[in-house]
């Protein structure tokens, strides 16, 4: 589904990403660890099109497409989806008809009818449950005065109505409590199939415990260090970076 | 990401002006200048009584000794106000006795404005009367209005038909010696819309005048005036475009608003002048005085506005709060793009006791536009218990736009409660890109945030105006971020 090779970033001449290498097939769930710093978040933005980002080096072959030469929204309608670390208000614009916009603009891109009102709200109503979203929180403006959680909730959500074929979940549970991180995670659980596939980017372990990765891997310094499965993440929960800091940087002197 | 918005922008503003083309129809036009003579002329042409002549002479005698006003923040090459044509109308060959008359050419000419002269053709409930240069053509539905003793008609028609009305009410609330440009306007003012509602009518359908500016070199100077007995009710809508020309064009207008006791009159305005092109060249100078007076008290007047036209507009819609627990209302969006300028507020002068205004102002600007709120919450010295709300908004699109904020207040009671919140705001890409990432392109997101941003507004517009505005929005400025 999606194969990364020799994937190098920069940022305003600074480079953040030395060369990712990554294959993911559908039904597995990735997980990327590491320290502050690392690339995580890089790695998320320049897969979703974020132009702050130059692609100085690889490839990017997303469902059988170069995904790097694709706008973001082309990128989003062909089925990757990102949930953001901090996503952003819109005043004016409920949340309800925002998710209308996206779901109408990928089903047009896709060559199917929009959905009308009846549909669409039957859909909505069925996936407000699974990330237990209120009804009142869709007709307010997007994300505004929306508390940390209800954000996190909202993408989740969004993800669940758009139905993507790879979800990058950019820290996610960064500034959840337990309660809405067990939500969070519950709907993820419940949206995975065969057929799709997820990459969790997080700093801590305790995530893992809800949503349990077949796959591990560690960033550090730009490049994936280690991989492994998800006692890899047990084992960082109990050595921290360090271990694998020094390791690294020994390997590299 | 400032380079391919930049192209965007590009794109977009490049894109045509929808209601540019000119109407080849012969005209009867004054000669070009202004003097007493060209005063005489135009009051002649409308077979006027003495006394509008004599209004008019008047008129005409103080704008000599005054100034254009200089203190907008606006720019513009000096007017010369002898190389504009005062007084141009399409030359019918018969007086047009009923809308089957009225000239195929005009009536195509509104047809592909979207105005049907065509009673039986509207949809919705919506009278019109259709102002082509300085004449109106047609105004529909006169007879079913008259049924419930609601007069709409042309200022023109009104001055022969109802001198009582006019001598009570016109230039009662918008003197001549108001201002440069409402001293102008009484001088050589040719047609507009009068609207009156009786005591106690709450006025069937929406009323609405469509202007429409299609000579080259002449200047556009309509009058309205609606009165509004006691307990009666009306909304008012004026739409307006003009052909794209190289040359600016002068467009100034009075309008007027009395409401009596309890009654309440709404007046909406999507403004579309021809704005010029992406270079600044050409365009419509929109200086325009709109006042109302809540005469009695518990009146309502309530203006809305849409301005994305004019290359210039300097406007200001105000109400004076004369009855007790009256109340004035201002809800506007601005929106300035390319080299457009616009100067526009409100005044909410509080007189009487228990009195309430509400100001909600959003300016949009982009490209390399000025985008200025000028507005005045006076209150005086016996209006206790006075209340404003004002609310400024600006949104800035990209970074060679400026957005400006010019708030007065005047308060000499200190009962009064004053309120003013402003905040500026820009596109930020992290808003753009949350969107694209949701599969929605940019000139789409754009026209979403924009339209997010004007709702307050938008939603005050009668209904069957609203999707046409926000539209309108979408096409003003899809695109340009930055």
């Amino acid at each position: 589904m999606l194969k990364i090779n020799n994937l190098q970033a920069s940022i305003e001449e600074k480079e953040i990403l030395k060369g990712i290498n990554l294959d993911i097939k559908p039904g597995e769930i990735h997980a990327i660890m590491g320290p502050n710093g690392s690339g995580k978040s890089t790695l998320a933005s320049v897969l979703a099109g974020r132009a702050d980002y130059e692609v100085t080096g690889g490839t990017v072959e997303f469902m059988g497409k170069d995904l790097l030469e694709l706008s973001p929204e082309d990128r989003a309608k062909e089925g990757l989806f990102l949930a953001f670390q901090y996503p952003v208000e819109i005043p004016g614009v409920s949340t309800t008809n925002f998710i209308k916009s996206a779901v109408n603009e990928k089903r047009k891109y896709l060559g199917l009818e929009p959905l009308d009102a009846a549909q669409f709200l039957r859909n909505m109503k069925e996936k407000m449950k699974l990330v237990e979203i209120d009804q009142s929180l869709l007709s307010r403006s997007l994300n505004e005065g929306f508390s940390g959680g209800e954000k996190k909730r909202n993408e989740i959500f969004q993800m669940a109505m758009l139905e993507p074929k790879l979800a990058i979940l950019d820290e996610t549970d960064s500034g959840l409590d337990i309660d809405a991180l067990r939500i969070v995670a519950n709907g993820v659980n419940q949206l995975r199939t065969k057929d799709n596939a997820f990459l969790v980017v997080t700093h801590y372990q305790r995530l893992l415990d809800y949503i349990v990765p077949d796959f591990v891997h560690v960033l550090y310094k730009g490049r994936i260090v280690r991989s492994g499965t998800k006692e890899l993440a047990k084992e960082l929960e109990v050595k921290g970076y360090d271990f694998i800091k020094a390791e690294v940087d020994q390997e590299l002197a | 990401m400032h380079e391919e918005n930049d192209d965007i922008l590009e794109q977009i503003t490049s894109s045509e002006y929808k209601y540019g083309f000119v109407t080849d129809i012969e005209a009867d036009e004054a000669p070009k200048g202004l003097s007493e003579d060209t005063v005489r002329f135009i009051s002649a042409k409308k077979n006027e009584p003495a006394w509008m002549l004599e209004n008019r002479l008047k008129a005409y005698r103080h704008w000599l000794t005054m100034e254009e006003p200089k203190w907008p923040n606006v720019e513009y090459p000096p007017i010369n106000y002898q190389d504009i044509i005062y007084y141009s109308a399409p030359k019918q060959k018969i007086a047009p006795d009923s809308l089957d008359d009225i000239d195929p050419e005009l009536r195509k000419t509104f047809e592909k404005l979207g105005i049907s002269l065509n009673e039986q053709k509207r949809l919705t409930g919506v009278a019109v009367d259709a102002v082509i240069d300085s004449v109106s053509v047609a105004t529909t539905f006169k007879e079913e209005l008259s049924k419930v003793g609601v007069i709409f008609c042309s200022m023109s028609e009104a001055i022969q038909d109802h001198p009582e009305l006019i001598q009570k009410y016109l230039g009662s609330v918008v003197p001549a010696t108001d201002n440069f440009f409402s001293a102008l306007n009484a001088a050589v003012f040719s047609d507009g819309s009068f609207c009156f509602i009786p005591k106690g009518v709450r006025c069937p359908m929406e009323l609405s005048t469509y202007f429409r500016i299609n000579a080259a070199n002449t200047g556009q100077f309509e009058r309205t005036l609606i009165v509004a007995e006691d307990e009666a009710y009306v909304s008012y809508l004026e739409g307006c475009t003009a052909p794209m020309r190289d040359e600016n064009q002068l467009h100034a207008a009075v309008v007027e608003i009395v409401a009596m006791e309890k009654a309440e009159v709404k007046y909406s305005t999507v403004q579309n002048w021809y704005p010029g092109d992406k270079d600044g060249k050409g365009g419509i100078y929109n200086f325009v005085t709109k006042r109302g007076i809540c005469a009695g008290a518990h009146a309502k007047i309530s203006w809305t506005q849409v301005e994305t036209g004019s290359s210039i507009t300097w406007k200001y819609p105000s109400v004076i709060l004369k009855g007790d627990y009256s109340i004035g209302e201002f809800y506007s969006v601005a929106v300035t793009n390319n080299f457009q300028q616009a100067d526009t507020g409100t005044k909410m002068v509080h007189l009487g006791k228990n009195t309430k205004s509400r100001i909600v102002s959003k300016g949009i600007s982009a490209g390399k536009s000025q985008n200025s709120y000028r507005g005045l919450v006076s209150v005086a010295k016996n209006a206790g218990n006075a209340r404003n709300f004002s609310q400024c908004d600006s949104l800035l699109l990209g970074d060679k736009c400026g957005a400006h904020t010019f708030p007065y207040i005047e308060v000499k009671n200190n009962t009064a409660v004053v309120e003013h919140e402003a905040t500026t705001s820009k596109i930020g890409e992290d808003q753009i890109f949350y969107c694209n990432q949701r599969g929605i392109d940019t000139e789409t997101a754009v026209a979403l945030i924009v339209n997010g941003f004007a709702k307050e507004v938008m939603n005050q517009l009668p209904m069957e105006f609203a999707v046409e505005a926000q539209k309108l929005l979408a096409i003003s400025l899809e695109g340009s971020v930055g």
